[in-house]
């Protein structure tokens, strides 16, 4: 059996990773279901992948992504805490908007980066071969990205962040403007998205119109099959919990394409994962009563 | 300290649900008064805190405190001065946090948040003196979720939460309703403790004819948006629990609403 795939998938779980850290800081942290992310892991493709065709630094180019993904996120923001849409309807129009946005910043449906430079080939000028610079280059934003959430969520904004996710009559109740810590999430969690997105068009060598569509599932079902696997007792280990979701996730994928089905395919079985996921409490209850 | 004048609030105004929950309320509140508050279901008592506390926008009417005019400043920006106690104990704190946490959330209210962790070494230290006074063995469970306490903890660590920064006025929203008769009664004695020790400003809202006369200063009753009775000195140390409730049939028209303030 050929294990170049599952490298590819392992090295994609470690990209799509920071996506998914963006989905669970609004999902779980904020509780605020946000499908902006379907349009801000384009949009942040579109934007390195067009810089890096007019030439642009790629290391820039990936750096300028998470600051469109975060105006996305903004706007979310605004529209949920400023004149309170609620977060799904919210997320929906800011992730059709963006659809017409992308179309523009990539001035076509699919923008190949054939013979362009990215960032994954600074470290193989190093002596690395392209795969392991990937590898690399992939597993330490993760990382580095992991440890700064984890400082953030334990500053005194951070805290105040979470509470407002948890009980947020008791966070205006202690002076904190609550509406603005959820657009601060919402913003800091498309940034990452963002991100996501420009690192996987690198990766992928192309930016393409369609490609965020079902995210917000995957980055569910991501972080729903870490937390059966590490749960989520420290704030730690539930970070690490959601990168290793990521990664199982991806190679699951590439094991299913690997039977045989078609990528088409593939929302559904994502689907199925996340209904399994959200559903299987109500069977835990209904045989408990079976039994009892 | 807390001035209230001629406020008015109607809820589903212009609608066949508008109800007019405080009609034209004065009143003043002088520092260190701790006033009990009573009164039928729908009297207004939990609508009045919660404008005072800027939850809820008054339709007319002026909130100062301090000398400062607060109407139309939201409630978080009220917070720095008031803090709050709620009758649910699952809404004075945030369960999936720890209790040292939770009491960091505190240290901060009304104040600026920063990009400093929230628990340090010495923070850490001063919540675990803190927590010694509640006598619950809870300094030795700051890393544990608050989720995982009893209700009767949970409100006096958010007791204890509200006297990390010095507000200038409480407000209490029958907070020891829904505890066991035992923890309620620790719970008003740690009430006591904190307010009366710090000479802090406190409206205290009870379904207690007792506990109405027997903590505080003054009572106030409501019915019907409006206040009709303002009680304090000698003529509320003469008056019995019996004349009390005398007092509220014939204002509630004969019936006594609550079976909980006659129980009591």
């Amino acid at each position: 059996m050929n294990l170049t795939v599952f490298e590819g998938a392992f090295i994609q779980g470690l990209i799509y990773g920071l996506m998914v850290l963006g989905v669970f800081l609004t999902f779980r942290i904020l509780d605020f279901p946000d499908l902006t992310v379907d349009g801000s892991i384009t949009l942040g493709a579109a934007v390195a992948a067009s810089l890096i065709i007019t030439g642009i630094d790629p290391v820039v180019a990936t750096l300028l992504a998470p600051l469109a993904g975060a105006l996305a996120g903004l706007v979310t923001g605004v529209l949920h805490a400023k004149f309170a849409i609620p977060p799904l309807l919210a997320g929906i129009l800011s992730m059709i908007g963006l659809y017409s946005i992308n179309l523009r910043v990539l001035g076509r449906p699919n923008l190949p980066l054939l013979r362009q430079p990215t960032i994954y080939e600074y470290l193989a000028g190093a002596g690395f071969t392209l795969r392991s610079s990937e590898f690399i280059l992939s597993a330490a934003v993760a990382l580095i990205l992991i440890l700064l959430l984890y400082y953030f969520l334990n500053t005194e904004t951070g805290q105040a962040l979470r509470a407002t996710g948890d009980n947020e009559i008791m966070m205006r109740s202690l002076g904190v403007n609550t509406g603005r810590m959820k657009i601060m999430g919402l913003a800091l969690s498309n940034g990452m998205v963002a991100l996501s997105g420009a690192m996987i068009a690198q990766y992928q060598g192309f930016a393409d119109v369609s490609m965020g569509i079902g995210t917000i599932v995957a980055g569910l079902a991501s972080v729903i099959v870490g937390e059966v696997l590490l749960g989520r007792s420290r704030i730690m280990v539930w970070l690490f919990a959601v990168l290793l979701g990521s990664i199982l996730y991806r190679l699951i994928i590439a094991l299913v394409l690997k039977l045989g089905f078609q990528p088409t395919d593939l929302k559904l079985f994502t689907a199925a994962i996340v209904t399994i996921a959200l559903i299987s409490p109500f069977f835990k209850d209904y045989l408990k009563k079976v039994k009892a | 300290m807390l001035e209230l004048h001629e406020i008015t609030k109607i809820f589903n105004k212009g609608s066949v649900n508008e109800k007019i929950a405080l009609d034209n309320i004065s009143l003043k509140v002088p520092p260190g008064d701790f006033i009990t508050i009573i009164g039928g279901n729908g009297a207004g008592k939990s609508t009045l805190l919660n404008c005072v506390a800027g939850v809820f926008p008054v339709e007319r009417g002026k909130i100062s405190l301090n000398g400062e005019d607060v109407t139309a400043l939201p409630d978080y920006r009220r917070a720095g001065d008031i803090a709050r106690i709620f009758q649910d104990p699952m809404m004075g704190t945030a369960g999936s946090m720890t209790v040292e946490e939770n009491m960091a959330l505190a240290l901060k209210r009304g104040q600026k948040r920063g990009l400093v962790r929230g628990i340090n070494e010495s923070r850490r230290q001063f919540f675990r003196e803190k927590l010694l006074l509640l006598q619950l063995g809870l300094e030795n469970r700051l890393g544990v979720p608050v989720m995982l306490l009893s209700g009767g903890q949970r409100q006096a660590l958010t007791l204890l939460m509200t006297t990390l920064v010095q507000p200038r006025l409480v407000l209490l929203d029958e907070h020891t309703a829904s505890l066991d008769p035992k923890t309620a009664l620790k719970v008003l004695e740690l009430t006591r403790e904190l307010v009366e020790k710090n000479k802090i400003t406190t409206l205290m809202v009870t379904h207690n004819m007792e506990q109405a006369l027997r903590v505080g200063n003054r009572t106030i009753m409501m019915h019907e948006g409006k206040i009709i009775l303002d009680i304090k000195g000698e003529q509320r140390e003469k008056m019995t629990v019996a004349e009390l409730i005398d007092m509220f049939r014939d204002v509630s028209g004969g019936q006594v609403q609550s079976d909980r303030m006659l129980l009591t």
